[in-house]
C-alpha cells in the first residue's frame, strides 16, 4: 500500500543550460542520474532520495528537484 | 513502524535562483564544471537569507572570470577595472553607506594586479563583504599561474611547475586588519552559504576565500581527470573545518587550508567613523 502511494520526485533539467560537467551524475549518492551525450538524464527516478545534492552542486542552473 | 507513510515523505523545495537572476544573460559563459556556478548558487541564497530587498545591494567586480557574475545578477551592478573593484566599492559604500556592498574577484584580480587596493580596504574596515574566488589561475587570458597557485603545479607560464610561493588570502586580510576573515569551497556549498551569509552580516570589512576549481585551465595543466576529480582532491581532501583542526594532530593538518570563520574581531567602522566627525561639528557650528 506504502510503496504504490509512494510519490516520486519530478526532476527537472534545463537542457539548454546543461554543459556536461558530469558533477551532478559523480556526487549523486543514489546514482539516480547518467550522461547521455553531453546531457544529463534521469536513469533511475525511484532511488532518489530528494537531497538536491545535484541542484546544490550544478554550476550551471541546470537541474533541479521538485515534489 | 507505526509512523503512517505520507510522514515518511520529504518535499523537495528548490530554491528559485530566477528571482536574483537576469534571465535573458543566461546560460552564463563559465566553462563546463566551473566552480564559479557553485559559489554563484551559495552566494544567492545566502543573500535571500539575509532578507535585503534587491535594491540595498550592490554587487561589484573588477576584470576576470569571477567578475562577470555582476552580469548575470539581478541586484545593483558595476564591472569596473581589472584589480580596482575595492576602490569602487569604497566610493559607493561612502556615498551610499546603506547599500550593502559585495565585492566579486578572482585571486588574481584582487591580490596580485589590485593587491593595495585589497590591503587598504582591510586596513579601513570598510563595511565591505569581498568574495574571492580563488581558482589559482588566470582563466581568462588562457591559464596563467596566479599569487594562489601552489608552488611545483603547471600552467602556460611555469611549464616545469611553479616555484612561486602562494599567498593565503586569508592570513594576509588578517593581517591587513579585516574584521572578518573566512574560507569556504565550492565542494562545501551548504557550509559556504552559512559563511556567506555571517559575512554579508558582520559589520566591516568581511573577506571570504572562496577555493574553486577551474578545470579548463589548472585541471588539465595538472592532470586532473575531471571536474569532480578536482573538486574531491582541491576542496574536499585538501581543506579541514577549523572546528575539527583541534581535534587532528598537526601531521595531518599540515598542506590543507582551514575553512570556515578563521577570524571575527569587532573594530570601528570606517563610515562610522566619518559619520561621527561630521555630525561632531555639525553641531560645532
Amino acid at each position: 500500500m506504502a510503496d504504490a502511494a509512494k510519490k516520486l520526485p519530478n526532476i527537472v533539467i534545463n537542457e539548454k543550460f546543461c554543459k556536461g560537467c558530469s558533477i551532478c551524475v559523480d556526487f549523486c549518492p543514489t546514482d539516480v542520474l547518467e550522461m547521455r551525450g553531453t546531457c544529463v538524464a534521469v536513469k533511475n527516478l525511484e532511488a532518489c532520495t530528494r537531497c538536491q545534492l545535484c541542484d546544490l552542486r550544478c554550476p550551471d542552473f541546470a537541474i533541479q528537484v521538485f515534489g | 513502524m507505526s509512523v503512517p507513510a505520507e510522514k515518511k515523505e520529504k518535499v523537495s523545495v528548490p530554491f528559485d535562483y530566477n528571482k536574483y537572476l537576469r534571465p535573458n544573460k543566461l546560460p552564463h559563459i563559465w566553462c563546463p564544471g566551473c566552480g564559479h556556478g557553485i559559489v554563484l548558487k551559495a552566494m544567492l541564497r545566502a543573500i535571500d537569507k539575509t532578507g535585503f530587498d534587491k535594491n540595498d545591494i550592490c554587487v561589484i567586480s573588477g576584470i576576470g572570470c569571477s567578475s562577470r557574475t555582476p552580469g548575470y545578477v539581478d541586484f545593483n551592478t558595476l564591472h569596473t577595472l581589472h584589480g580596482r573593484a575595492l576602490s569602487f566599492a569604497t566610493g559607493v559604500k561612502f556615498a551610499n553607506p546603506k547599500l550593502k556592498v559585495i565585492v566579486v574577484t578572482g585571486d588574481g584580480d584582487a591580490l596580485a594586479i589590485g593587491g593595495n587596493h585589497f590591503i587598504h580596504t582591510c586596513r579601513r574596515n570598510i563595511d565591505l563583504t569581498v568574495l574571492v574566488f580563488t581558482n589559482a589561475t588566470y582563466g581568462m587570458t588562457g591559464g596563467q599561474y596566479s599569487p594562489t597557485t601552489p608552488m611545483g603545479s603547471q600552467a602556460t607560464t611555469s611549464r616545469y611547475g611553479s616555484i612561486e610561493p602562494p599567498f593565503d588570502a586569508c592570513e594576509m586580510a588578517k593581517a591587513s586588519g579585516a574584521s572578518f576573515v573566512a574560507r569556504g569551497t565550492a565542494y562545501h556549498t551548504l557550509e559556504l552559504e552559512k559563511t556567506i551569509h555571517e559575512a554579508i552580516m558582520h559589520k566591516g570589512t568581511s573577506v571570504v576565500d572562496i577555493i574553486d576549481a577551474c578545470p579548463t585551465y589548472y585541471g588539465r595543466a595538472n592532470k586532473f581527470k575531471s571536474a569532480t576529480h578536482m573538486m574531491e582532491v582541491i576542496e574536499k581532501e585538501n581543506t579541514v573545518n577549523v572546528k575539527q583542526a583541534d581535534k587532528l594532530p598537526p601531521e595531518k593538518l599540515e598542506g590543507k587550508f582551514l575553512r570556515g570563520v578563521l577570524h571575527k574581531i569587532e573594530k570601528p567602522e570606517y563610515c562610522e567613523q566619518y559619520e561621527s566627525i561630521v555630525m561632531e561639528k555639525a553641531k560645532a557650528k
